[in-house]
């Protein structure tokens, strides 16, 4: 699991077709698939009814929320970045959603102005990374904080409204495109689109450039503080989206329950996903694998009826793995504080 | 000389006996045998890549050898850790030292072995110690001892990397390409610390591309290529021209190109340029012109660059592109006007070190092949492949991290990525640092075809005869200030040398 994506690379022209395809998907997206397999089958060896349709889709909406926070959140980490904020915007919004729906009755209405929030947010958090000249991990450290209180003073502390009875938020919620429901075709539209951004445009190659080393992009003229911004406004804007299926979900605007803890699941995701925490290495792809392997395992623990408190020590465990894997790939030497 | 070697082992404080050493296939180091006798200074050349750095980390251990021997004053020893080679008496001076930034120069000189009164570091002795220190080794007025690591200059950070080596009771002392930060006159300190270390019985090693250096200090001369001893000769009965053959194949007139071009229009117009390092420069860089700014490490030269990038503010005079005036406030607003900096620290400053060869190249210009922001890749491989061919970059395929590639390609990639956006103007800053000979007549190549091809050249150079060799004409810079300009004809070491530091010494 440790190393070889950089020897291999090197004589690629000289492979053959099994090797060239094992290199595209990459060494730590099989490994995550290995691990991936491994878990199946012992899950379903222990309970078949985890193969239940019912159950695979149960799954997928369970993480479709946080996965499309991982995704955004892969994006953060390959600029060089963190946002632990993104589970308190989600709350704001949710909350901000079924506020509007309910002063205007119009979904619409409620939608966009929790994107607004969402954006606004997320601006407010790249002003005070770069402007304040405050590391990425403080700031949002104390939006996380601050958006979450923000969320408990608007709505008294209280879960607001009652969506439940109308039509797109039942949709998304509860829908069924071609028999896949709403919330993992959405999850899949942000992992896709993001993915296309990342590897074909030159935002995306400018992003990998700026997380990569920051004083050669600046020097090759890329604008930094726009990338740095532009990024952490997209955070606000696709947290506000995963406030809005919380809102649907649910049926009701909600100050923390449901978005607590979507920081930890997302950099966790993301950090098994093979992101660098120094930026300029990750992969969307890695990071649905496991944002996959984690909703596997949480529904495993389930229905094995494992002591819900265990769910956060594996989740601990995992993230600490994760990170362990990678600098070990990264091959740093054994030596002095990690960096 | 094969036989008399054999019989002289036991007479060497330190030998490397048969040493081979492989990584991931690539054979670094293949039974290469190396002696170092008290009171000799024994140079160790080769292009990068022919195993020189390998070689020293062996012998400091911070690899170990796949087969060989390490003989230490006729014993066979082996290593457990950098530590015990050090205790051993084994110092590596590194090129790039590892400076701790809030630990002020003595504590950075004694870390690890710091005098104490009781439990407590006694301060005052570990100041005197290191002033002492300075001053014996001879850098009095360089270093100050109370001076914090992060404030000093690659020169200064490189002096206080040479002064823990003489901590202790070395043995051995190896140089990694000591001068490559320092200017002439600390380097001349330089030497005359090695003089004293061989009057002293240390056996020093000494590693470094600059051929005077190699004359003026050292005994023996060992060459490398390829990880093989190509040859071993005594310094006084070699020259240039052959160790430059063993070394690379290749005449050392062959180096430089220089075709006369005839400048046109200036591209580049400084008037009382002024900034926090650098006070009221003027001179003009012309299209079709390689200027070369010369002086000391510290004179301001790469600030000078960095405030017509838009890298940093400048507070004072004017800067004229194509006769119209710019203000910067960032490199994007220089570039787009033109401009471009290659600057010194490749790796730090303009390298993706993780990313290919292809991304490094066209990092300037993935906007300028985007339609609505689609990267065109077909062209983008097209654009990268034509300007790593015209370098001749040698990589296996563009998809090839560019961590892998030696110093010289690397350094060619960063010029590929200016070429590849058409600059009117290019900044290098030191483009052959740490480079091989055969990288180096590439690159000096390739800054004659671009002048000659009408883009004005700005090259920042230390090494006088990369100054003489490629400059149609010489700005010289001392303490911030254009000290003096020279035509290609009036240049010589000595004016040029003496433009550097002479006013200097005055003051």
């Amino acid at each position: 699991m440790t190393t070889q994506t950089n020897e291999s690379a090197d004589a690629r022209p000289k492979e053959g077709r099994a090797r060239r395809v094992l290199n595209a998907i990459g060494v730590q997206n099989i490994s995550l698939v290995i691990a991936l397999i491994l878990l199946v089958a012992f899950i379903g060896s222990q309970n078949s009814n985890f193969f239940y349709t019912s159950n695979l889709a149960t799954i997928g909406t369970t993480v479709a929320i946080v996965g499309i926070l991982a995704v955004v959140q892969t994006v953060v980490m390959l600029i060089g970045g963190l946002d632990i904020s993104v589970g308190s915007q989600a709350g704001l919004t949710s909350v901000t959603s079924a506020m509007i729906f309910m002063a205007t009755g119009s979904a619409t209405a409620g939608i966009v102005g929790a994107l607004v929030v969402g954006a606004a947010a997320g601006l407010f958090n790249g002003i005070v990374i770069i402007y304040g000249r405050v590391n990425a991990v403080i700031a949002t450290l104390a939006t996380f904080a601050a958006y979450r209180g923000l969320a408990n003073v608007i709505s008294n502390g209280r879960a607001q409204g009652y969506t439940g009875t109308d039509a797109v938020f039942v949709f998304l919620a509860r829908g069924n495109v071609f028999g896949i429901p709403v919330l993992i075709w959405i999850l899949i539209l942000v992992a896709v689109a993001i993915q296309l951004m990342l590897h074909y445009t030159d935002i995306g190659r400018n992003i990998y450039a700026v997380g990569g080393n920051a004083v050669a992009a600046r020097l090759a003229g890329i604008a930094l503080n726009r990338y740095v911004l532009g990024v952490y406004v997209l955070v606000g804007v696709v947290a506000a989206l995963a406030g809005i299926l919380l809102t649907a979900r649910t049926g009701s605007g909600q100050p923390t329950s449901g978005s607590q803890g979507l920081e930890l699941q997302s950099i966790t995701a993301a950090a098994l996903g093979g992101c660098s925490l120094q930026g300029g290495r990750g992969t969307i792809v890695g990071t649905v694998l496991a944002v996959i392997l984690l909703g596997v395992l949480q529904n495993g623990l389930i229905i094995l009826n494992v002591n819900s408190f265990y769910q956060d020590i594996a989740q601990g465990a995992l993230l600490v793995i994760a990170v362990v894997i990678q600098q070990k790939r990264a091959g740093g030497g054994g030596v002095g504080l990690p960096t | 000389m094969a036989a008399s070697q054999l019989q002289d082992t036991d007479e060497a404080v330190l030998v490397l006996d048969n040493v081979s050493k492989g990584f991931s296939g690539v054979q670094a180091l293949d039974a290469v045998t190396l002696r170092a006798r008290a009171g000799e200074v024994l140079a160790l050349m080769g292009e990068n890549g022919a195993g020189k750095s390998t070689l020293l980390k062996i012998m400091s251990a911070a690899h170990a050898a796949d087969s060989g021997r390490i003989v230490l004053d006729g014993n066979e020893v082996s290593f457990a850790s950098p530590v015990d080679a050090r205790r051993n008496g084994i110092r590596v001076v590194a090129q790039e030292p590892e400076i701790m930034g809030n630990l002020s120069v003595a504590e950075n000189v004694y870390v690890g072995a710091l005098p104490r009164n009781g439990r407590l570091v006694d301060r005052a002795r570990l100041f005197e110690m290191a002033r002492s220190d300075i001053e014996r080794a001879g850098f009095s007025g360089l270093l100050d001892p109370r001076a914090y690591g992060r404030d000093l200059s690659p020169a200064q950070r490189q002096i206080v990397e040479i002064l823990r080596a003489l901590v202790g009771k070395p043995r051995v002392i190896a140089f990694d390409e000591p001068t490559s930060s320092l200017s002439d006159h600390e380097a001349e300190a330089l030497f005359h610390l090695i003089g004293r270390l061989c009057e002293d019985g240390i056996a020093v090693i000494y590693v470094s591309h600059r051929m005077k250096e190699i004359f003026r200090v050292a005994t023996r001369v060992l060459v490398l290529r390829d990880g093989r001893v190509v040859g071993e000769r005594p310094a006084d009965e070699t020259d240039d021209s052959e160790l430059v053959r063993m070394m690379v194949g290749r005449d050392l007139s062959t180096l430089f190109h220089h075709t006369s071009h005839e400048p046109g229009r200036p591209i580049l117009s400084l008037r009382n340029l002024t900034s926090a390092d650098v006070h009221d420069v003027s001179f003009d860089v012309h299209a079709g012109e390689v200027v070369v700014l010369a002086g000391l490490v510290g004179a301001g030269r790469t600030e000078l660059a960095r405030a017509i990038i838009g890298d940093l503010p400048v507070t004072g005079g004017t800067i004229l592109v194509d006769g119209e005036e710019m203000k910067p406030t960032s490199p994007r607003d220089a570039i787009r006007a033109g401009l471009c900096l290659a600057p010194e620290e490749r790796k730090t400053q303009a390298l993706l070190m993780k990313r290919s060869v292809k991304d490094n190249i066209s990092l300037a210009i993935v906007g300028q092949l985007s339609r609505w922001h689609v990267i065109r890749r077909r062209q983008e491989r097209e654009v990268a492949a034509r300007h790593a061919r015209r370098l001749s970059v040698r990589t296996p395929n563009l998809d090839n991290e560019v961590s892998k590639l030696s110093g010289g390609n690397q350094q060619k990639v960063v010029l590929a990525r200016w070429l590849a956006r058409r600059s009117k103007l290019l900044i290098l800053d030191e483009p052959t640092r740490g480079v091989d000979v055969g990288a180096k007549a590439d690159i000096y190549a390739i800054i004659d075809q671009l002048a000659a091809e009408g883009a004005a050249v700005l090259v920042i150079s230390s090494e006088l005869p990369e100054v003489l060799g490629l400059a149609d004409r010489i700005v010289v810079m001392q303490r911030g200030r254009v000290s003096g300009e020279l035509g290609r004809d009036e240049a010589s070491e000595e004016n040029i040398l003496g433009l550097s530091i002479l006013e200097e010494e005055a003051a």
